[in-house]
């Protein structure tokens, strides 16, 4: 019997990211653009999906991920959108393994735009790829300007930053300049766009980005 | 909740090592950055459960941890983030993120090996 030192230098993630590319290289196959969307709870990640479904003249997909429950997948089964559910049982965020079980139960018959809405939560997503092209990060200026101080990876890693309810801006103090700073900090180059759910605005503009980026 | 996955990702990854070798793990070495989102505490709760029955059973966990380092533009120097702040503290520039603080890997492991 002998003692041995082996370097490993494995990074843990490293099974979760082979099977996110896997689960890329499938979604590129059909020619589907895939968008990560993280966020709070009750941020309007469904709510910004929706709105910007309507403004995509593209198909649409959509993977829910919530730790118990269908109630978002049934509200878009409703408007006929092709929609499955991931139920996580109380893990906090998807993983690539997940997604790769889902995607094989959407049709994928035209390319298009896939959303993937994560759990609810401003943290742990961001630490996890689940084969998506882009991070779509969800705050509302309910959450807090402070935000991109207090959870710095999750806007460090967006490709889109969506401002949703804009239109609660004279109740709240959301001090948008603090916000911002923050931001550019972190993120030199993740456009924001300012929308509210409720009046629709802001949701073209960033749905023309969304349809540019993914080469629509 | 939130450790327990990736803790059986580290136990799978120094046993695949072990097997390797023909041995057992006796001790890991896993670095995790205070920016990982993961906290070593709680991995090293989850890690005597995980790893009975497996070749790591028993094995001792260390975990060095690494506090994250913004990168200043204007001077280069790498410095520590106060809160709410991003100021450079040699020059007052602005600091940029950095890969240094979101480590986290298995580093190495020590295994006792059957003589030949
Ligand atoms: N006033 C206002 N309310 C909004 C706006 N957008 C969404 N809401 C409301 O905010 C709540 C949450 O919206 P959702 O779109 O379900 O949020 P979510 O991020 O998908 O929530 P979870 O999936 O539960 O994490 C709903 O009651 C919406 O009606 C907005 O722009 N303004
Ligand atoms: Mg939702
Ligand atoms: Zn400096």
């Amino acid at each position: 019997m002998h003692m041995m030192k082996a370097d490993v230098m494995v990074d843990i993630h490293a099974r979760n990211n082979h099977i996110a590319e896997h689960v890329h290289e499938h979604l590129a196959e059909h020619k589907i653009f895939a968008v990560n969307i993280m966020g709070a709870p009750g941020a309007g990640k469904t709510t910004t999906l929706e709105n910007l479904l309507k403004h995509l003249d593209v198909p649409g997909y959509v993977i829910e991920g919530d730790i118990e429950s269908n109630i978002d997948t049934e509200r878009l089964r409703k408007q006929n959108i092709a929609a499955t559910q991931i139920n996580t049982f109380g893990a906090c965020h998807l993983d690539a393994p997940l997604v790769h079980n889902a995607i094989h139960a959407l049709p994928f018959d035209k390319p298009g735009i896939l959303f993937i809405e994560n759990v609810g939560n401003l943290v742990c997503p961001a630490e996890f790829s689940i084969g998506e092209d882009i991070k779509l990060l969800q705050v509302s200026v309910t959450d807090g300007s402070d935000k991109p101080y207090k959870y710095p990876l999750a806007f460090e890693k967006a490709d889109i930053i969506v401002l949703n309810k804009i239109d609660l801006l004279p109740y709240v103090d959301f001090d948008e300049e603090f916000f911002m700073k923050g931001i550019r900090h972190l993120n030199k180059t993740a456009p924001v766009f300012k929308v509210s759910g409720k009046t629709g605005e802001g949701y073209a503009e960033a749905a023309a980005w969304l349809k540019q980026r993914a080469g629509f | 909740m939130h450790e327990y996955p990736v803790t059986v990702q580290i136990v799978d990854i120094a046993s695949e090592t072990a097997r390797k070798n023909n041995g057992r793990v006796r001790r890991i070495d896993l670095v995790v950055g205070e920016d990982s989102g993961f906290i070593g505490e709680s991995i090293q709760m989850y890690f005597d459960v995980i790893a009975e029955g497996t070749l790591c059973e028993g094995a001792q966990l260390f975990i060095e941890g690494v506090k994250p380092q913004l990168r200043c533009e204007k001077c280069g120097k790498h410095f520590e983030r106060k809160r709410f702040s991003f100021q450079c503290p040699y020059c007052g520039g602005d600091g940029e993120p950095t890969p240094i603080g979101k480590e986290f890997y298995v580093k190495s492991v020590e295994l006792e090996v059957e003589d030949q």
